[in-house]
């Protein structure tokens, strides 16, 4: 039993996000970054160009790369993971690269990588969502021409009713994961995955769900941009 | 007090009456921003001064770069842009044989140059031949955020004029966010504070009146 | 970001780094024995069993204790073991690329491995479960965020800090209650580079990138050696590097202050 009276294990109703907090510009060397807490996860994304691709063959005459790597850290998960990509972190930095991409000018930029690194320092259910979400604050951070600030978020099923923003346990124990990214100006989906098991009408109210999410979540991340500028005080 | 700060994706105009500048885009009949700037409107032009971001060069730009590599006939030179930019021995103020490049400059020297020619897939060239062209044999570079860079030379050059009169450095602005300062240790101390503090205040007004205040005047 | 530092350090950075140096006076307006602040903080990383974040001055790392159980070497069959390891992740600098550890990461981790191990900081014989079968096996894990010189002391402050907060996961293991894991006095590490005949400790980056020489020398609890590392090109006299481990017995001193004794959680009720 996931839900019990409409209440979520960890206290939350089915249309409600985990407690987020959002820092931009936290790191010194990068030349963007921010740091994000998501629930349980714990994130650190960095950004880093336009900078020249090199080895030179790689370049793209007409366009930057955009080039994410997503990362955990070994301390981050309840068995220890051992250093380096596997698959499915390999499979998260290509989806993520695209889904960051499709907003981005890259045009303006020929023959550069942006290269944008997502470390997940703990985690806990959702950290493709967080990771996306952290690097696109980290891109803005980063001055990099956007058409809009990418945000990510999840919905699934539990206990077969539809929720916002799964918990580990409804993520191992639940029915369906569907985290979605979104542009979120124009509501166009740049990054969707699902597994699971969902009705179609299941699926277009859990794809409404994730969307609200992401507008939240969005305002959380505007928000966390204009506070670096604001915290310089006049005395 | 804070300017209008905007983010990608903010609404700063309406297409039916301002024309996108600087840092915009226009989607249907909305401008709209593609940076973390300051909002600007010029004439019917609506801009975005960004406040973070790579050196972007232009033509015509007073750069300082770091020499990277020596050939025969050339060096390539870093000039803090996502591109390293070339120059010739046919650009420099000196008269050489070809494979004597390596006589007039070296990897890690620096000098002033000027930005002459991009082509379009941003190979960039540079010049020493004309005024304030040069290489540096002395004092410090500093380096800050490009995008602040207009701040620190101010309207009319007001803001350089302070810094120099206050701190009676030697000060060479690039366009590229390096910054080439000289004087009195103390002097240099206090400026680096001072350029720090214009780095990290661009965005608010009043800053010429505390960087006055704080250069002691 | 706040300085975009240039790519190969320019000519006359040297020479005005050199000037400095003659006058015995650092970039950043320290003197030649001042650290910059440090800064930690425990118990960040709740999946972890230690954690913890040390900051000194710009550069930032990431301890993190992972405890599983595993088999002990055959020469030392009721004894635990440890493994440390250090990731340079391109996050924390322009300069790091990912793919598998560099040699630098392998040198900064053993470093951090031998001060750790050396002082017996860990008490390995009470870290047997069932002897020649079973013991814990503790991974450091070292993760570098934000790189702004200094990683040798950044890292051992890090993992003792680490240490001192670490739960061994009994219950996971259907082992019985979690504990804290018993831990002694832990090394202190100091770290000098030299350039220009000029001796300073806790380099940043500009110095470091410039550095002829660099000495490590772990510190326990009475001053004494456990651990030392001369890196780099260059050299040092005797007098010097006897000099340098009497400078390091002072800031040992102040350091282990910020560190404490013992596991924190030994007087907690988890």
């Amino acid at each position: 039993m996931l839900i019990k009276d409409g209440i979520r294990i960890d206290g939350r109703k089915p249309d409600e996000l985990r407690p987020i907090k959002i820092e931009a510009g936290v790191l010194y060397r990068a030349d963007g970054s921010c740091y994000l807490e998501w629930g349980g996860n714990k994130i650190m994304a960095a950004v880093y160009g336009p900078r020249e691709a090199l080895p030179r063959h790689i370049q793209d005459p007409t366009k930057a790369l955009v080039n994410a790597r997503y990362s955990m850290a070994s301390f981050s998960v309840e068995e220890r993971k051992r250093p380096g990509p596997d698959r499915r972190s390999t499979e998260i930095s290509k989806v993520t690269s695209e889904a960051l991409e499709s907003v981005i000018f890259t045009e303006l930029f020929p023959r550069t990588t942006i290269d944008i690194c997502i470390e997940v320092l703990d985690a806990e259910a959702g950290t493709r969502c967080a990771g996306i979400t952290a690097a696109a604050v980290a891109l803005a951070d980063a001055g990099i021409p956007m058409r809009d600030i990418p945000v990510a978020c999840a919905a699934g099923k539990v206990d077969g009713v539809v929720v916002l923003d799964l918990t580990s346990e409804e993520d191992k124990e639940g029915e369906a994961d569907l985290p979605v990214a979104i542009a979120p100006r124009t509501e166009e989906i740049l990054l969707l995955q699902m597994d699971g098991h969902l009705t179609y009408k299941e699926f277009e109210e859990a794809l409404e769900l994730a969307i609200k999410g992401c507008k939240q979540v969005a305002k959380l991340q505007r928000q966390a941009l204009l506070n670096k500028y604001k915290t310089f005080e006049v005395k | 007090m804070m300017r209008e700060i905007v983010l990608p994706g903010s609404i700063v105009g309406d297409a039916k009456s301002k024309l996108p500048g600087k840092g915009t885009f226009k989607e249907g009949d909305k401008i709209y921003s593609s940076r973390l700037g300051i909002l600007e409107e010029k004439g019917k032009y609506v801009n975005v001064i960004p406040l973070s971001g790579v050196y972007d060069p232009n033509v015509g730009d007073t750069v300082i770069g770091v020499v990277q590599e020596v050939f025969k006939n050339a060096w390539i030179v870093d000039i803090n842009a996502p591109y390293p930019a070339f120059l010739t021995m046919e650009e420099v103020p000196w008269k050489m044989e070809y494979g004597e490049t390596y006589k007039y400059l070296r990897v890690g020297d620096v000098i002033v140059a000027i930005i002459k020619l991009i082509d379009e897939a941003r190979n960039i060239e540079i010049t020493m031949k004309s005024k304030p062209c040069r290489k540096i044999e002395d004092g410090i570079i500093i380096e800050i955020q490009p995008s602040k860079i207009p701040r620190v030379i101010g309207k009319n050059a007001s803001m350089l004029n302070i810094l120099k009169r206050y701190t009676k450095c030697w000060i060479f602005v690039g366009q590229n966010g390096r910054i080439w300062i000289k004087g009195e240790d103390e002097n240099v101390n206090l400026l680096i504070k001072a350029l720090r503090k214009i780095e990290k205040e661009a965005h608010t007004f009043g800053l010429t009146e505390r960087i006055i205040k704080m250069l002691g005047g | 970001m706040e300085i975009p530092e240039v790519k190969r350090v320019s000519a006359i950075k040297k020479d005005y780094l050199a000037r400095l140096a003659k006058e015995k006076k650092r970039p950043d307006g320290r003197s030649a024995d001042e650290y910059r602040p440090i800064k930690i903080e425990r118990n960040i990383i709740k999946k972890a069993e230690g954690s913890a974040r040390v900051k000194i001055g710009n550069t930032m790392v990431l301890a993190g204790i992972k405890l599983e159980v595993g088999e002990p070497y055959p020469d030392s069959p009721e004894e635990g073991a440890m493994t440390t390891s250090a990731e340079l992740p391109p996050l924390a600098s322009p300069e790091f690329e990912p793919g598998p550890p560099t040699p630098d990461a392998i040198e900064l981790a053993r470093v951090v491995d031998r001060g750790i191990r050396e002082s017996k900081y860990i008490p390995f014989d009470k870290l047997c479960i069932e002897p020649g079968e079973k013991v814990w096996i503790v991974f450091i894990d070292l993760h570098v965020l934000d790189y702004d010189g200094n990683l040798f002391d950044a890292c051992s402050l890090a993992a003792s800090a680490a240490l001192q907060n670490t739960i061994i996961p009994n219950e996971r293991y259907g082992l019985g209650e979690n504990k804290p894991l018993p831990v002694g006095s832990p090394p202190v590490s100091c770290t000098f580079v030299k350039y220009e005949n000029f001796i300073v400790v806790d380099p940043c980056l500009e110095e470091e990138q410039i550095a002829q020489a660099r000495f490590t020398v772990a510190l326990d609890k009475n001053g004494d050696i456990r651990a030392m590392q001369k890196g780099l090109r260059g050299s040092f006299t005797i007098d010097e590097i006897k000099n340098i481990i009497k400078r390091a017995q002072i800031h040992a001193k102040k350091i282990r202050k910020l560190l404490g004794e013992g596991n924190g959680k030994e007087n907690q009720k988890s």
